[in-house]
């Protein structure tokens, strides 16, 4: 079997993988990081977005072995120690989500719309939201969620482009 | 998914080797299509051999009034390229249209195109541009290079390395997508060129994509959407499905044309 190593949420980590594995498995299974969801499982749903090298991926539609030499963020990788992370305050403040599945993608797609776009509309967001389902439909705090999120970043320095 | 081998070569000649030597070995580039195809076991591939450490397949380039990029070049990547987006804006548009942001981080452009599936966005920029695809073995005219569905003239172990967009003097494409999936209904690309006026459509025909010669001609007369009004667009031959049936495609041909011209204004 091949071995993959990689950086997860900033420690190194390496395992014998089966090639067909794929990395949301080797994240939830091998690395027991189950925040990241496989919910459509076939690259829609958005549920299963990781950052890979810093961009979002669908982490169901990527083999661990894709993912070797790399450095994957996962919804764990967020916080610092206690603190949240901006966007995840931002979407808890805004009440961002209601059953909470799709979340963990959400916010990992929307970090990083906001490493590209440090101050997107709505309409950017909704666009850019077109991979993450939200099957409670309760996109409307979602999109006030990331506009907050967004200004949090940027008034902590941690948006693109300054 | 059934078990597979993988395997992934430095360099387009090593992966050329692999493909060879393995006769039931497939490429994976950015997955995005290969992957799902793998998880409900329509291909059963011994070995998988990725092209990701092949940097000989990656990059953009424009000279020359042509815009050369790379099949490994992400969607992502052709969509935030300055050159591209000051040569052919159509293309960056178009490639930042593709499937969703997680989507285009991945996916490739020499993916899409070898797979040729008849609601990817690429074929129709490549008809429509008159690209060349450049391969391992040869280059060829994307006019000979979409044969079917699913189906190029590509050959066993032959590897695509670029696409060659000749720089239009105006271009535009525009999709009605489906909303769930993100690709196209129909998509139309259109672009003047001195040599005339081609329109690429995609999402719309059973065999793939396809040019409509005969809004080429009006265009070509008087460029302007008005004069695909007069156009007839049959519905024989176009895709039928859930989400339109035929006469509703060839309608959405005329409509994503005319919206199309209307752009290049």
């Amino acid at each position: 079997m091949p071995t993959v190593s990689m950086t997860v949420n900033g420690k190194q980590v390496s395992g014998e993988v089966d090639a067909r594995k794929l990395l949301v498995e080797f994240l939830r299974e091998n690395l027991l990081l189950t925040g990241t969801h496989v919910g459509c499982d076939t690259s829609q749903c958005g549920a299963c977005v990781v950052h890979v090298d810093g961009r979002s991926v669908k982490s169901c539609t990527m083999l661990a072995v894709m993912a070797d030499g790399a450095s994957v963020t996962t919804i764990e990788g967020m916080a610092s120690g206690e603190t949240m992370h901006p966007m995840q305050e931002a979407f808890r403040e805004q009440h961002g989500l209601q059953c909470g599945f799709c979340t963990p993608g959400m916010v990992m797609s929307a970090v990083d719309l906001v490493a590209v776009n440090p101050d997107p509309s709505e309409a950017e967001i909704r666009h850019w939201l077109g991979g993450n389902i939200c099957r409670c439909t309760g996109y409307h705090n979602i999109v006030e969620a990331v506009r907050d999120g967004a200004a949090r970043m940027r008034a902590l320095g941690k948006a693109a482009a300054e | 998914m059934y078990a597979f081998e993988y395997h992934r070569p430095g360099s387009v000649a090593d992966a050329g080797a692999l493909l060879k030597a393995n006769e039931d070995a497939k490429i994976i580039a950015g997955g995005m299509t290969m992957i799902p195809t793998l998880k409900q076991r329509l291909a059963m591939p011994g070995e998988l051999v990725d092209l990701r450490d092949c940097a000989d397949l990656k990059g953009i380039t424009v000279s020359g009034g042509t815009v050369t990029i790379g099949a490994m070049t992400k969607h992502d990547t052709v969509a935030s390229s300055a050159e591209v987006k000051g040569a052919i804006p159509a293309l960056a548009g178009l490639a930042g249209n593709i499937g969703d942001p997680a989507v285009r981080n991945r996916g490739t452009l020499g993916g899409s195109i070898a797979n040729n599936d008849p609601a990817a966005d690429y074929p129709s920029a490549c008809l429509a541009l008159g690209a060349t695809i450049v391969t391992t073995n040869r280059e060829i005219a994307a006019e000979d290079f979409f044969t079917g569905l699913f189906e190029t003239a590509l050959e066993e172990g032959e590897i695509i390395t670029a696409v060659r967009f000749p720089v239009p003097e105006k271009a535009a494409y525009k999709k009605f997508d489906q909303p769930a999936s993100r690709y196209a209904l129909v998509g139309v690309f259109v672009a003047k060129t001195a040599g005339g006026v081609r329109v690429g459509v995609t999402g719309a025909g059973q065999d793939g994509v396809f040019r409509q010669t005969d809004m080429e001609a009006a265009l070509s007369a008087n460029f302007a959407p008005e004069a695909i009004d007069g156009v007839m667009v049959s519905p024989d031959r176009l895709n039928v499905d859930i989400h339109g049936d035929a006469a509703y495609r060839a309608n959405l041909i005329k409509v994503m044309a005319k919206r199309a011209v209307a752009d290049c204004a």
